[in-house]
């Protein structure tokens, strides 16, 4: 599903973010990416965003080689990974249901389309009955749902989450872990990029180590070791 | 497709009530470079127009041999005729050419010292062409043409007043054409700094359809229809208020300047509005679209 050949990242500046990392992430997996910051997890986000473009190496998304990707082929591929960030990224103009209805317009999804599959999504994060609430009247964990539900609310095959429970408190992060788990369950291929051990030795998932660009370790079982 | 059309004129719309304050501005400064366009447009075009009319009153007198009988004139002022510089011919007899003096120089009718001379013709030979030009530029190359045909004796022709009509009008034309690039260059850069703001009100909700997939075209749809509906707007005030402004002028001026009245010759507002109307709305959805357009490309790419 999501395969790192042999990446490399330097910027402009001369740094190295990343450092020649392969990975194979399969299909229906839940995994964790960890490591300290400047270890280079927010390159390779935005590397399998296709926010960056790296320096050498290659990165293939369901086959599907996105280094070699046209610009406008762009859009259609990112149609395929929800994202979900620590700052929740909502429109603070707009309520829960525009927030989460957004999503599908943006893709051209039809009106009727949207109404069927907005509640359903956030009756997923357990928000059905705050559809009409602005993000602000929101707690930081039932932003970070509507988050959730958008990012999935176009059915993509890959979750990316970077820090998802970096603003939340341990029960709010934890509830959040378990609706990720419960997507994961679901068939869809959860990322998460993150600081916090705890949720990561609870969670007894693959845990992908980085430090300084490179992979020092690739466990099963929520085994992480220092970063 | 059409649905993604209509949200982007929606958005467009909603950022300008969002940017009321910019778009305010940008709408301002068009109608203000649009006005002054405007205005010199129907400067231009009036003079032009007057330039036109004192233009066909500009002639070339054609003046033939003795022996050039009036089968052979005729023949001459058909090739003159034809030719695309000129505008009309007209053929003076010499019988015609000796009235002419009679009511130049007599008018009061006192022909008795003059009328022994109607049988002996005093000007037998200076039957004529007056040539008026539809284009004073080529007058020198027309009257070259004219001393090479056979049975010419000689083509008398203002070339000071020709020249000064082609070159004044020349220099109108340029200065306008200056002046219009200035102000459309600084309409550009307003509304391309009015989008701009936009993108950076609207910098997340920009990040976050990125990262959805949403294309550039969903992407800069409402931007392109905030910058060209900022650019109408812009260039219809002007084009409306100079609709009603131009006739009242004109009266203005014909009251207050009546002595100038053989000279002044106004064009008719509906002959001056027909050309303006299309091309300031033009130029003001082109502005709208080049400095929204270029601002986009540098600063919103998925």
């Amino acid at each position: 599903m999501i395969v790192l050949d042999n990446v490399c990242k330097t910027y402009s500046t001369g740094v190295s973010a990343l450092n020649g990392v392969n990975l194979r992430i399969r299909k229906g997996e839940f995994v964790f990416i960890v490591g300290s910051s400047g270890s280079g997890k927010t390159t390779l986000f935005k590397l399998l965003l296709k926010e960056l473009e790296p320096t050498s190496g290659k990165i293939y998304i369901n086959s599907q080689n996105i280094g070699r990707l046209r610009r406008r082929k762009i859009p259609k591929m990112r149609r395929g990974i929800g994202v979900v960030f620590q700052d929740f990224r909502l429109l603070k103009d707009r309520n829960v249901y525009e927030n989460i209805a957004f999503a599908q317009r943006v893709i051209g999804k039809p009106a009727k389309v949207i109404k069927e599959t907005v509640p359903q999504m956030l009756t997923l994060v357990g928000l059905a009955d705050k559809a009409e609430s602005m993000p602000n009247e929101l707690s930081g964990g039932e932003q970070q749902r509507v988050s959730l539900a958008r990012a999935l609310v176009n059915n993509p095959p890959v979750l990316l989450a970077d820090e998802p429970t970096g603003n939340l408190d341990p029960a709010n992060a934890w509830e959040i872990m378990k609706l990720l788990e419960d997507i994961n369950k679901r068939g869809t291929t959860v990322v998460v990029v993150t600081h916090n051990r705890d949720i990561v030795e609870r969670m007894q998932k693959r845990v992908i180590t980085i430090d300084k660009g490179v992979v020092v370790s690739d466990e099963k079982g929520g085994i992480t070791n220092d970063w | 497709m059409i649905g993604r059309i209509f949200y982007a004129i929606r958005q467009g719309f909603k950022n300008i009530g969002r940017n009321r304050l910019f778009s305010l501005a940008s709408v301002g400064t068009i109608t203000a470079c649009l006005f002054i366009f405007g205005i010199f447009y129907c400067i231009v075009a009036n003079f032009q127009y007057m330039v036109h009319a004192a233009e066909s009153n500009v002639g070339v007198t054609v003046f033939f041999d003795e022996t050039t009988t009036e089968e052979q004139m005729l023949e001459i002022q058909r090739l003159i005729d034809v030719r695309e510089e000129v505008s009309s011919t007209t053929y003076i007899s010499a019988d015609q050419a000796w009235q002419n003096f009679k009511q130049d120089y007599f008018p009061d009718g006192d022909e008795g010292i003059l009328a022994g001379l109607d049988q002996d013709n005093p000007l037998v030979d200076c039957a004529s062409v007056q040539v008026y030009l539809a284009d004073t530029s080529r007058q020198a190359e027309l009257i070259s043409y004219i001393k090479g045909l056979a049975g010419v004796s000689e083509v008398n022709a203002s070339d000071i007043i020709a020249d000064s009509f082609t070159n004044f009008s020349r220099l109108i034309g340029y200065v306008s054409i200056g002046i219009i690039l200035i102000l459309v260059f600084v309409a550009i850069f307003l509304i391309s700094n009015t989008v701009m703001i936009g993108i950076t009100v609207r910098k997340e909700e920009i990040a976050i359809m990125k990262y959805i997939g949403a294309t550039d075209f969903f992407v800069r749809g409402p931007f392109l229809v905030e910058g060209m509906t900022i650019g109408l707007i812009g260039s219809a005030i002007p084009v409306v208020v100079l609709r009603l402004l131009y006739p009242m002028v004109v009266d203005f001026v014909l009251e207050h300047f009546s002595i100038l009245n053989r000279i002044l010759t106004f064009m008719d507002v509906n002959d001056v509005f027909n050309i303006l109307i299309p091309i300031s709305l033009a130029i003001g959805l082109g502005i709208g679209f080049i400095g929204s357009y270029m601002t986009l490309r540098k600063h919103v790419r998925v």
